[in-house]
């Protein structure tokens, strides 16, 4: 049997112990589920796609962040010991749920948001694989927003200014993209009070990114882009 | 610009002009104090060198720029001081530096 200890509460709380059959194959996220249908009705988690492409399920496993739909019992285990908890650095809702809408909010602040410079009427900008800014690009795009990175900064558990990795790495894809209209405000905006001057190149982000993405290398190019400028991309 | 941008810019460019600087100023110290120079034969080599006073005016004005931003980014991070008391504390502390720095430089050149 395998034993799980899971947060049970808000703010206040304390951990459940329970005992799960071992089995083949089992991720955190079936462990959670066999308590959730078989011993603990009311017990609230977090998931959707189940396949690592919804970011919605990850919570910290034995003390990291992780996706818990992806990971595997036996890589994460600890002896026969599992500890489930909510992420780190987010309102907490209930046991293992937080609430990722400041996590969002960030995103805003870092002006990683998209504005077309071009319409519908005008040609596509043609963009090449190998463009340099496209490569930047594509290096950070695949960020599944599971809020991992977030919680794994230290710099966001105590700067509550902190825009965090994810919100950077995306300002870094945008500033990047030919297609963004407002690279030079978003690149700003990233630059500006709790953005790429705040972090403290732990690497927190980069260690634990569950999809191998490198926020800490978009940041770090966000800084040269600060005293560099922009580079140039095709224009639309 | 941003103000924080600007900030960000002028610590990294102050920081390239410190490297080399920090690094010849140990090595004159540690060639000074080996070699077992007094005060009076340090100051005879000093007084009236153009070269000496133009490096150590840069070093002031370097530090001036680089030290009060870094003070007021670990202040901003680790204090609850309101942005404002930090600029004011941090310009005090570039005031300082700069005077200071300039008045031991006229001093022994």
């Amino acid at each position: 049997m395998l034993k799980v200890s899971i947060w049970r509460g808000v703010d206040e709380g304390e951990f459940i112990d329970y005992e799960v059959p071992m089995r083949a194959n089992q991720t955190v996220l079936d462990i959670v589920t066999e308590v959730q249908r078989n011993q603990e009705p009311d017990l609230a988690y977090r998931f959707a796609c189940r396949v690592g492409v919804c970011g919605s399920c990850a919570m910290t496993v034995n003390g990291r962040p992780r996706w818990t739909c992806r990971s595997h019992v036996n890589d994460v285990i600890d002896g026969d010991r599992l500890v489930l908890e909510p992420l780190r650095s987010h309102p907490r809702i209930r046991d293992l749920v937080v609430d990722l809408a400041p996590f969002f909010e960030t995103w805003k602040g870092s002006g990683a948001v998209f504005k077309p410079s071009a319409t519908r009427d005008d040609k596509p900008v043609k963009i090449t694989a190998d463009d340099p800014a496209r490569k930047n690009a594509d290096a950070g795009i695949e960020c599944i927003n599971c809020a991992v990175c977030y919680s794994a900064c230290d710099v966001v558990s105590w700067d509550k200014n902190y825009l965090g990795p994810a919100a950077l790495n995306r300002a870094w894809t945008l500033v990047n993209d030919a297609k963004h209209g407002e690279r030079k405000e978003t690149l700003n905006k990233a630059l500006g009070d709790g953005g790429c001057g705040s972090c403290h190149s732990m690497g927190n982000c980069t260690r634990n990114c569950p999809v191998g993405l490198s926020p800490s290398a978009g940041i770090a190019g966000l800084k040269k882009f600060a005293l560099r400028g922009l580079p140039k991309v095709e224009k639309p | 610009m941003t103000v924080v941008r600007g900030l960000f810019i002028a610590q990294r460019y102050s920081a390239m002009l410190l490297a080399p600087f920090v690094l010849i100023h140990l090595a004159l110290i540690i060639i000074v104090v080996r070699n077992g120079l007094t005060a009076e034969e340090i100051l005879s080599r000093t007084n009236g060198s153009t070269l000496w006073f133009v490096f150590y005016v840069a070093f002031v004005l370097a530090v001036t720029v680089h030290a009060p931003i870094g003070v007021r980014n670990v202040l901003n991070e680790w204090t609850r001081l309101s942005g404002g008391v930090v600029n004011v504390i941090c310009l005090c502390l570039a005031l300082l530096m700069l005077s200071t720095g300039l008045r031991a430089v006229f001093a022994v050149t």
